[in-house]
């Protein structure tokens, strides 16, 4: 027992931390790099609760993909990061007051948290014994079967963020050459190698 | 284990807009270059009028399918076809238009489309993840049809702003419903309902609370009600003209009814807390929308803040709380429909020499330039205000009924007075096109267009004729929502 609670203060505490480096690093790249760490504690805690599958959902998507995204549009895009920064201290009383009204929503909201009285009859989807079902087994489940409907219109929403990005960044330009499979595929030998016999010494001529 | 057997006929109409949209894309793909378009915005157009034709056939009363995440009934058939009628509209009027402006390109009418049919589903969500997704497709396809002029910076930026400030209320929107989620161990309606109902009054949690009016400001945030309208004039104002028509109908009927369906569903039990918000936001929506749009000189902004106030004016019938007001809001969003697509087809016929023009000072002597186009306006003008025989008059009359009948009198007088007001800048229009020395001719308003103008016009002013079967319809549509 002292051993889960000791992990989740540390994997806690470095998530956090490397939190508080995301927005404060001056070098973007770092700020990725901190996020990175972040997603990883977060994966470590997602473990501890017994949830595994999304542990290594979390490594995969967010880091694997997500992240290394930001990272190739940190480092490649030519963004000037100290200009985007001007006017933080203008704003700094503002977005200081919004945080303060959120934090203590938070406090009052987690302070006087109560549960439906009779909640856990009406569980969506009640979290299975984990000894008897692993947890990708229990999400495969009800994915594809009570949530099928949701499941389908998520791929729809991703069909459409792919056509998005199609049709608002792809420009056809004049004059490339493309490659046509099927005139690579028909092109026969007779067509295009001739044979000659040369006689031996003359030079190709 | 056994097997779970979803019963998908209810659902005919938007599987079937799903399919056509997949294999329009496909067709968009393979047609020969330099004609996609056009006759892919031609079968979009009979894929909408095939899917109101079936969703009328399947349309149960009532019924709950998909593990309870999806319902269709008599409201969400009534407002569908509003998004329908919507879209085939808004379709119909870009034919040219994207040809003329350099954004004939086949993905228009598809994402349309997929647009239509997130609208649909937000339409007939009964459960909060169903309603996340709703949204979702429908704004990231208005998202990209917002900049699909995308060679100009204005598209651009609308579509950018958009999306930004979109993202951030899905945030708060999903924020919200997890708190929801965290008091109730359940995301279906029915059952949050069933649940919020059991407590006491007056002793309902601060995190339920908290969580409840996160949801409704994402959802005010996507009818653009005060305060979260600042992204809808330089949206408006941005997006090329029919895709401002499109934006100005079909998405806020879609996002109202949602808005609707939420609050009088499963958050129906907690009335007392919400009502006093709604009653807020419905106010300043109203003396945003009558005040802001004075001093504009764009067409289209105008008609951005026109249409915060008329979200305003709907959002009194919610406020109400009772099928009346339920009612008040169906008639009205039905009313606005039409008002609104007539006068956009006005703004797309503001053409001299094939250039589009869109500051209100063209607008001068249109009286005698082209008589047809100033009358229709004239109509749609005087309907939004609200002045009888015209359509507007009876939506803004069924959802005042409905405030006084729940005792909301203060918020009935200043919606009229707001009108009042709001009235000034509407006359103004009228006042220009009629009373002004003309400027220099518009061209004759193309095909479509003038078929578009002259249907909305016919509807709005003729519709004390043949009102009394929609009344009837919104009424049965009203007790279906608050029975359930």
């Amino acid at each position: 027992m002292i051993v889960s609670a000791l992990a989740f203060y540390v994997f806690a505490a470095v998530a956090v931390a490397s939190g508080v480096m995301v927005i404060s690093s001056r070098n973007p790249v770092h700020s990725v790099l901190f996020l990175i760490l972040a997603f990883f504690n977060a994966a470590g805690l997602f473990v501890l609760l017994g949830a595994e599958f999304l542990a290594m959902i979390l490594v995969i998507v967010y880091v694997g993909a997500v992240a290394v995204l930001f990272l190739f549009v940190v480092m490649m895009l030519d963004i000037n990061f100290v200009a985007l920064r001007e006017g933080f201290m203008k704003y700094l009383p503002v977005g200081a007051a919004i945080g303060l009204v959120l934090l203590a929503e938070l406090l009052l909201v987690v302070g006087a948290w109560s549960f439906a009285p009779r909640a856990k009859t009406v569980l969506d989807a009640p979290v299975p014994a984990f000894d008897q079902l692993s947890n990708a087994q229990a999400l495969g489940r009800i994915l594809y079967t009570d949530n099928l409907y949701l499941f389908q219109a998520a791929g729809l929403v991703l069909l459409v963020a792919m056509i998005g990005a199609i049709v608002l960044t792809l420009r056809e330009r004049e004059g490339v050459r493309r490659q046509n499979a099927g005139a690579q595929i028909a092109r026969r030998r007779e067509d295009v190698i001739e044979i000659r016999k040369l006689p031996a010494g003359g030079g190709g001529q | 284990m056994i097997p779970v057997v979803h019963n998908p006929v209810p659902a005919s109409a938007e599987i079937f807009l799903a399919l056509a949209a997949m294999a329009l894309l496909m067709v968009g793909a393979f047609w020969k270059r330099g004609a996609q378009a056009r006759v892919a915005s031609v079968l979009a157009l009979s894929i909408l009028a095939v899917a109101g034709v079936v969703l009328i056939g399947v349309t149960p009363p009532r019924n709950v399918i998909f593990h309870g995440q999806f319902i269709a009934d008599h409201f969400a058939l009534f407002m569908k076809l509003l998004i329908l009628i919507g879209s085939g509209l808004t379709l119909l009027m870009s034919l040219d238009y994207i040809e003329r402006e350099g954004m004939a390109r086949f993905e228009y009418p598809v994402l349309v489309l997929f647009a239509t049919l997130g609208m649909m589903m937000m339409v007939s969500a009964n459960d909060l993840i169903a309603l996340y997704i709703g949204i979702e497709l429908q704004s990231l396809s208005l998202y990209v049809v917002a900049a699909f002029k995308r060679d100009e910076v204005r598209s651009t930026e609308a579509g950018l702003k958009y999306f930004v400030l979109g993202a951030l209320s899905s945030g708060m929107l999903l924020y919200g419903a997890s708190l929801v989620y965290g008091f109730a161990g359940s995301t279906n309606f029915a059952v949050l309902a069933k649940l919020l109902a059991q407590g006491a009054p007056g002793s309902t949690s601060v995190g339920l609370i908290v969580g409840v009016v996160f949801v409704m400001a994402g959802l005010a945030f996507k009818v653009s009600a005060v305060p979260f309208h600042m992204w809808t004039p330089d949206v408006y104002e941005g997006a090329p003209t029919p895709v401002t028509a499109f934006f100005a109908v079909a998405p806020k009927i879609a996002a109202i009814s949602l808005f609707t369906r939420v609050m009088m569903g499963p958050f129906g039990p907690l009335v007392m807390e919400w009502r006093q918000i709604v009653v807020a936001v419905a106010i300043a929506s109203m003396i945003l929308g009558a005040l802001a749009a004075i001093n504009q000189t764009n067409i289209k902004r105008l008609m951005a803040y026109s249409s915060i106030g008329h979200v305003g004016y709907a959002l009194v019938g919610l406020a109400a709380a009772n099928p009346s007001g339920v009612r008040g809001i169906l008639i009205y969003m039905a009313t606005y429909l039409f008002m609104n697509l007539g006068t956009f087809a006005c703004i797309l016929s503001m053409k001299r020499q094939g250039k589009m023009v869109e500051t209100i000072a063209d607008l001068a002597g249109l009286a005698r330039s082209q008589s047809k186009v100033a009358y229709a306006l004239a109509i749609f003008m005087l309907s939004m205000i609200g002045l009888p025989p015209f359509a507007g008059f009876f939506g803004k009359l069924f959802v005042f009924l409905a405030a006084i009948e729940a005792g909301l009198y203060a918020l009935a007088v200043i919606g009229m007075l707001t009108s009042v007001v709001g009235a000034y800048y509407y006359i103004r229009i009228v006042k220009i096109m009629f009373m002004e020395e003309p400027a220099s001719p518009f061209d004759r308003p193309q095909g479509q267009v003038a078929a578009v103008m002259g249907l909305s016009a016919i509807v709005t002013l003729l519709f004390f004729v043949f009102c009394w079967p929609l009344f009837y319809a919104a009424e049965a549509a009203a007790k279906v929502l608050i029975g359930s």
